[in-house]
């Protein structure tokens, strides 16, 4: 149990660490993401605000269910929602606690590209071009120039090769402005969400720190109770799968020794370990057979007990079938040790 | 025991340098988006100051507010502050330690930002253009006040149709940068100055107190951390008599409702022992089914006290 207690306290002291590092590495890709990404504005009235607003909307929607995804706990946390009652009670704070930390985690890389979007700037460009203030910034007097033919001219802003509007609004200056904005819609989203941080973790040791402890140990408990639960069971098919294989070879060893007409072969007293693993079966033939009825014919999944020292070798009688046993009363309470 | 002991010397020798670490780590951060940051001012008389003035301090307080999240000798703080008294008193001194030195981390990347951007000019240089005195500079004097502004606007736009030529252009913003990077060097002089005279002349004043707190404040945070780690330890073990007790009632009941061969005894389980009697395809199936419709109680003391 030595092993299982070190992987344990590993997993346990650095499941957060963990967690964190998958954060980290996912707001950085998110990042190189957007750097990487050939942003291209279609420069036509409605379909600039469609674009620019789709990329700065749509990958971080894409990045927060990718965080759920990754999170190993996420599978925790619905096996614990959907499991019925049974005997162990179910604490809807546990189940908050487990949902709230996941998802402050697959927030993180969202909030990344949203930032790293509003900074750049050519999301906003691209998607308000057709809103800027022509009066103020440019000539808005320009004659001939209906609203849908104005619209047009505005729309092209983002490409400046194709751009013919200098006359109505200088190029420069609108971009100019409209990254201000955007920049300054970036900056305020970035304090925002810090402050948001900030008062999330900073409110919770002044209010609610009792029930926290609470929450944080069992939400911890039963994802170690979860894990030992795979190791032992594990850990059982194994030793079950040995024993199987082993009365498999035992069984036609001992099979072919009958068809023959002679004892089983069994291992002398004092013959070392090798022979004791040959399990009986020494020649081409023998073998030969029992590759072929493994395949062919696998044996049940049912164990037999060991051989009585009555000397009956082949103990390989079928078992009586199990009568399904009565579910026992035990006690029903949801025992917190904390 | 001898691991624990390991591991908590190791905190509590780097608990101070991993803090120290992250505040570098920031303040390194800091100067990286600086850099990264594409820095446009808007050329128009009223959003130049606002544009300027936002990009100069709206990020150190972003990253101080991050310096306080990072740091999590804070949320130690928080909770010793905040804690019902019971049976141990709050000693004021300790909490005003912590938090001195957890705002001293925390505004190092802020100031690194500021003296960055002072250092640079291209924020002063936004947000003023529109201050100078024009009669100082000789293309923008004898201009009607309106247009004058206009056009002071548009100096920090090097690449603007009417700046592109304009020398007086350049003279302002040499003007301004000079200024700028005066205020920056000045600034970062004072600030070196104090931190000098805080750290020689501290042990002038209550050294005895300061050497309490620090101690004090250093043992709230190894009690949490050590609190934390025995709360682990604590639920691995109760998750491992847990499971072991429900094999074993398993292999109870199995015993109890099947009619197999006697067996030879607990001795000649040998190897077998990890089957927990558990050797049939329903029977594995059915134990996996009580564990997810069924699962035991949160109740060990049956186990505990044999």
């Amino acid at each position: 149990m030595d092993k299982f207690r070190m992987i344990f306290q590993f997993l346990q002291s650095n499941q957060e660490s963990f967690m964190n590092g998958i954060c980290g590495i996912m707001a950085l890709a998110s990042a190189q993401m957007y750097s990487a990404f050939d942003f291209n504005c279609p420069c036509l009235p409605r379909y600039n605000l469609a674009y620019g607003l789709g990329i700065l909307l749509v990958p971080p929607f894409i990045l927060l269910l990718l965080g759920f995804v990754l999170n190993n706990n996420v599978s925790m946390l619905a096996e614990e929602w959907r499991r019925p009652q049974g005997q162990r009670g179910k604490d809807p704070a546990v189940l908050r606690y487990m949902f709230c930390s996941m998802a402050q985690r697959a927030m993180i890389a969202p909030a990344v590209w949203v930032s790293v979007t509003l900074l750049d700037g050519k999301c906003i460009t691209c998607a308000f071009c057709t809103s800027v203030p022509v009066e103020t910034l440019g000539n808005a007097s320009h004659p001939g120039l209906s609203q849908g033919e104005m619209k047009r001219v505005l729309a092209r802003i983002p490409c400046k090769e194709i751009y013919d509007g200098q006359e109505l609004i200088a190029n420069e200056v609108a971009i100019r402005y409209l990254r201000c904005i955007s920049q300054a819609l970036g900056w305020c989203f970035v304090l925002l969400m810090t402050m948001l941080a900030f008062l999330v973790r900073s409110l919770r040791p002044c209010f609610t720190q009792a029930a926290f402890l609470k929450s944080r140990y069992w939400s911890h408990y039963i994802d170690i109770e979860r894990k030992l639960f795979d190791e032992t069971c594990a850990e059982h098919a194994r030793s079950f799968a040995k024993v199987c294989i082993q009365q498999f070879f035992e069984g036609m060893s001992t099979d072919l020794a009958a068809a023959h007409r002679h004892p089983p072969r069994k291992a002398p007293a004092d013959a070392g370990e090798a022979a004791e693993k040959l399990l009986g079966i020494i020649d081409q033939g023998t073998m030969n057979t029992a590759l072929k009825s493994w395949h062919r014919c696998k044996p049940p999944l049912h164990l037999h007990p060991p051989a009585l020292p009555s000397g009956n070798g082949w103990a390989g009688e079928e078992q009586p079938p199990v009568h399904p046993p009565v579910p026992r009363r035990e006690m029903a309470a949801y025992y917190s040790r904390v | 025991m001898d691991r624990f002991r390991m591991i908590f010397q190791y905190f509590q020798s780097n608990s101070e340098s991993v803090m120290n670490g992250i505040c570098g780590l920031l303040a390194l951060a800091s100067v990286k988006i600086y850099t990264c940051f594409d820095f446009s001012c808007p050329c128009l008389p009223w959003y130049n100051m606002a544009y300027g003035l936002g990009i100069m301090f709206v990020p150190p307080i972003t990253l101080f507010v991050c310096g306080l999240i990072l740091n999590r000798q804070s949320l130690v703080m928080l909770e010793e502050w905040r804690r019902p008294q019971g049976h141990r008193k709050k000693d004021l001194a300790v909490i005003r330690y912590m938090c001195f030195s957890i705002m001293q981390r925390a505004m190092v990347a802020p100031v690194v930002w500021i003296v960055v951007t002072l250092l640079d000019g291209k924020c002063l240089i936004c947000a003023f253009s529109g201050s100078v005195d024009p009669e100082k500079f000789v293309g923008f004097a004898n201009i009607g006040p309106v247009q004058v502004q206009q056009l002071l606007a548009k100096v920090p736009c090097k690449d603007d149709e009417l700046m592109r030529n304009n020398t007086s252009r350049k003279a302002v913003s040499r003007y301004l940068r000079c200024w700028s990077q005066a205020l920056g060097w000045s600034i970062l002089l004072i600030l070196i100055v104090a931190v000098f005279l805080a750290r020689w002349l501290r042990p002038c004043f209550n050294q005895a107190t300061l050497l309490q707190a620090r101690h004090w404040s250093n043992y709230i945070d190894i009690e949490q951390k050590i609190f934390e780690e025995t709360c682990c330890e604590h639920s691995r073990l109760f998750a491992h008599k847990c499971i072991l007790h429900f094999f074993k009632s398993m292999r109870q009941e199995i015993k109890l409702h099947s009619f197999s061969l006697p067996r030879q005894g607990e001795g000649a389980e040998g190897g077998e022992d990890l089957l927990w009697g558990i050797t049939d395809q329903d029977q594995v199936n059915k134990l996996l089914k009580m564990w997810y419709y069924e699962k035991p109680p949160l109740d060990i003391s049956r186990v505990t006290q044999r």
